[in-house]
């Protein structure tokens, strides 16, 4: 390998670090647009693991892991933008809290 | 003839189911002609095969079929007929009708007229299958089923709630008696192999010595059924309040036969008390003993008919102390005698109690002896067989326990003196209750006299109450002999002269008022023993301190269900930990994930705490 060469603890510092923006976000914002956003944060945190540790070990399995996660980010937004027009139309309100109808 | 045995206890039982299935809709002369001509047809089948057995003495075991088989234990439903049974069932069916006969007069007015007479003749079935049973278990099946027969009929005025508590308190007590009478069958079953009675005892004869332990305990074990069905110490209390029923079943229930079913018990397995000594003294010392004490107390009673229920208890006490001193014939003699007179004067006071609108009590009786003279007579009679004053049916009995009392060994001078104080107290409080009642100012107005189905019982029984001391009962080849000597003849008159004694005190206190008894009941000592004697020293106030109110706490301290609390807390503390994680189910998405989270972070941490290498 040359050019570019990133030590994979850099890499896995960053994912982490995403990770945990993603996970402050999910639990901190109450819209649930921004829910979402830091949901998909959190899977490119671990799309970046992935292909940082493919590199590392020269395999090309990390970057195939990478196409499925894009996969699955991109039908879990189809199927989340929908709930999220159903929500709006139903609550009027995107506060994920306000939306809450459980008595407990 | 002596096949057709089974048909005695039969025709009453038909006529009991019949009267059951009824439901109260035949005309009451049908009724009466049931009940009445059911026993009246077993007692002249009785007499019948008691002709046949007088020409030709001989013992008849008649097995009708296989009751139930399980291994080697197969009862029969088998009778027995000797001369014990001869004499039993004489007195059951015999008096019986009669009892049934004056009841169809003393109940006419009664609505439930079918009803009663289903269940006496229930009675008188179960009655004669006990005393015909030629096996314990058998036996024991006649034993509950007159149980059964006397809770109905001492409940039988149901409506009123006194009396259903005095119905489950006679069926209870007589029910812890039958329980140690089950066991002692089971023991003698298990030890000897069969209940056959006859076999039985020749079984206990080859296998077990004259004062062994076991047939101690057997005999105490059927003495505990006897105690409690013959109403003796200390399972004596349930029989006074077992009054609450009609007259007419205390006299045939109450007196004449049930409670002698206790000394037909120990008299039918003599051979097993013959090789229990120590049993045999503990039952004269319960005889005399309860005899004694019911005396005392029917002298302060003033309800007619616990007198005689006292007197009925003081009296199966001699029977006991015949039994106990080895007075076989004897006893059995006395239960005759007793059931003449006993039924008697119970049938009187019923004649009493019927013409003088449901008076019980005897003090606001008084100057009957006109008004009613069969009545009249028949207590007279009655008492005077009763105190046992020479020539009449009781005199023979009695005189004959306390003569072979006197005879028993070590303690036999002092049976009889007790039994002497007995008779005493008997000739007392029986004519004080003629005197109080029969003689006097007239205090109320009897509203009628005695019509012929009252009159001609009363009279029957008073022939045989003068004239039952001079039978001889068929019992000589069941009994073994009496051995003793005649005493000395002083003992005999001493033991005629009592009554006679006890006769003129009652005279002399209750009648001519010559003799002053008021200082002495004035007194303190003498107004705290009437009231201890007066509550039947005070045994039912010990019994209700010492079992029911225990009973009543320890039976609601269950009601609460204690055992059940242990386990509801397992339920109390799993509805705490429900109730405290669904406060977790906010329905908030942003406390989930931090929970989750929090979750992960604690698991993680213990995770490297525990495997730190696994870093």
């Amino acid at each position: 390998m040359d050019g570019l060469n990133i030590p994979l603890n850099h890499v896995l510092l960053v994912s982490s670090l995403l990770f945990v923006i993603g996970l402050l976000g999910l639990m901190i914002r109450r819209n649930i647009i921004f829910i979402l956003m830091s949901l998909e944060v959190m899977l490119n945190a671990a799309a970046l693991a992935f292909v940082g540790a493919g590199a590392y070990w020269g395999q090309p399995d990390g970057q195939v892991v990478f196409m499925l996660i894009l996969t699955v980010a991109a039908a879990e937004v189809a199927v989340g933008l929908g709930l999220v027009l159903q929500i709006q139309r139903r609550f009027k309100t995107l506060d994920m809290d306000h939306a809450n109808r459980m008595g407990g | 003839m002596r096949e057709l045995i089974w048909l005695i206890p039969l025709i009453p039982l038909l006529s009991s189911v019949t009267l059951m299935l009824s439901s109260g809709k035949f005309p009451r002369l049908l009724i009466g002609l049931l009940g009445v001509g059911s026993v009246g047809s077993a007692a002249l089948l009785t007499l019948a095969l008691g002709l046949d057995f007088m020409a030709n003495p001989e013992v008849v075991q008649l097995t009708l079929w296989t009751w139930m088989q399980v291994g080697s234990f197969a009862p029969g439903v088998a009778f027995y007929f000797d001369g014990l049974t001869l004499v039993m069932m004489s007195v059951i069916t015999g008096v019986g009708f009669l009892i049934h006969l004056f009841s169809t007069e003393f109940m006419e007015d009664d609505v439930s007229y079918a009803r009663y007479f289903a269940y006496l003749n229930m009675f008188v079935a179960a009655m004669l299958v006990l005393v015909m049973a030629d096996n314990l278990l058998l036996l024991y099946l006649g034993w509950e089923g007159v149980g059964v027969c006397s809770y109905l009929l001492v409940g039988f005025w149901y409506q009123n709630s006194a009396n259903g508590q005095a119905a489950r308190k006679a069926f209870i007590v007589t029910r812890i008696g039958d329980t140690a009478m089950a066991l002692g069958l089971l023991l003698l079953f298990t030890e000897l192999g069969t209940l056959n009675i006859q076999s039985m005892v020749g079984a206990a004869n080859e296998s077990w010595q004259v004062g062994d332990t076991l047939p101690l305990v057997a005999c105490l074990l059927l003495l505990g059924g006897a105690v409690g069905k013959s109403a003796q110490l200390p399972l004596h209390t349930w029989l006074p309040d077992a009054m609450a029923g009609p007259t007419p079943v205390s006299a045939l229930i109450h007196a004449a036969t049930m409670v002698t079913a206790g000394v037909y018990l120990i008299a039918r397995t003599h051979g097993l008390f013959l090789l229990a000594p120590t049993a045999m003294v503990v039952v004269a010392i319960i005889g005399i003993t309860t005899s004694l004490i019911a005396a005392f107390t029917a002298l302060m009673q003033s309800d007619i008919k616990r007198i005689l229920a006292y007197s009925t208890i003081s009296q199966i006490g001699y029977m006991f102390l015949a039994l106990g001193v080895g007075a076989w014939t004897a006893g059995i003699f006395h239960l005759m005698t007793h059931a003449f007179f006993k039924a008697l004067l119970f049938l009187g006071s019923g004649a009493i109690i019927h013409c003088l609108h449901h008076e019980h009590n005897i003090f606001k009786m008084g100057g009957l002896r006109s008004k009613m003279p069969v009545t009249f007579w028949s207590f007279m009679i009655g008492s005077a067989a009763l105190a046992a004053l020479p020539m009449t049916s009781g005199f023979f009995s009695k005189d004959q326990i306390l003569l072979e009392a006197y005879q028993f060994p070590d303690i036999g001078p002092w049976l009889w003196f007790a039994g002497l104080c007995g008779a005493l107290l008997t000739a007392m409080y029986s004519f004080r209750l003629v005197f109080v009642v029969f003689f006097g100012q007239v205090k109320t107005e009897p509203d009628k006299d005695t019509g012929w189905r009252m009159a001609l019982p009363l009279s029957v029984l008073c022939g045989l109450s003068l004239v039952g001391g001079y039978f001889i009962i068929p019992v000589e080849s069941v009994f073994p002999m009496s051995t003793g000597t005649h005493p000395a003849h002083w003992v005999e008159y001493v033991s005629i002269s009592v009554p006679l004694v006890g006769l003129l005190l009652a005279y002399l206190i209750f009648q001519s008022g010559q003799l002053r008894v008021d200082g002495l009941v004035n007194s303190a000592i003498g107004k705290i023993m009437r009231q201890f004697w007066l509550s039947g020293w005070g045994i039912d106030w010990l019994y209700e301190r010492l079992f029911v109110r225990p009973y009543y706490a320890f039976a609601s301290l269950l009601k609460a269900e204690p055992v059940d609390a242990v386990y509801g807390l397992v339920v109390t503390f799993n509805e705490a930990l429900n109730g405290w994680l669904s406060q977790s189910q906010t329905g908030r998405m942003r406390w989930y994930i931090t929970s989750m989270v929090a979750g992960l972070v604690v698991l993680v941490a213990v995770a490297l705490q525990l495997s730190p290498e696994a870093i």
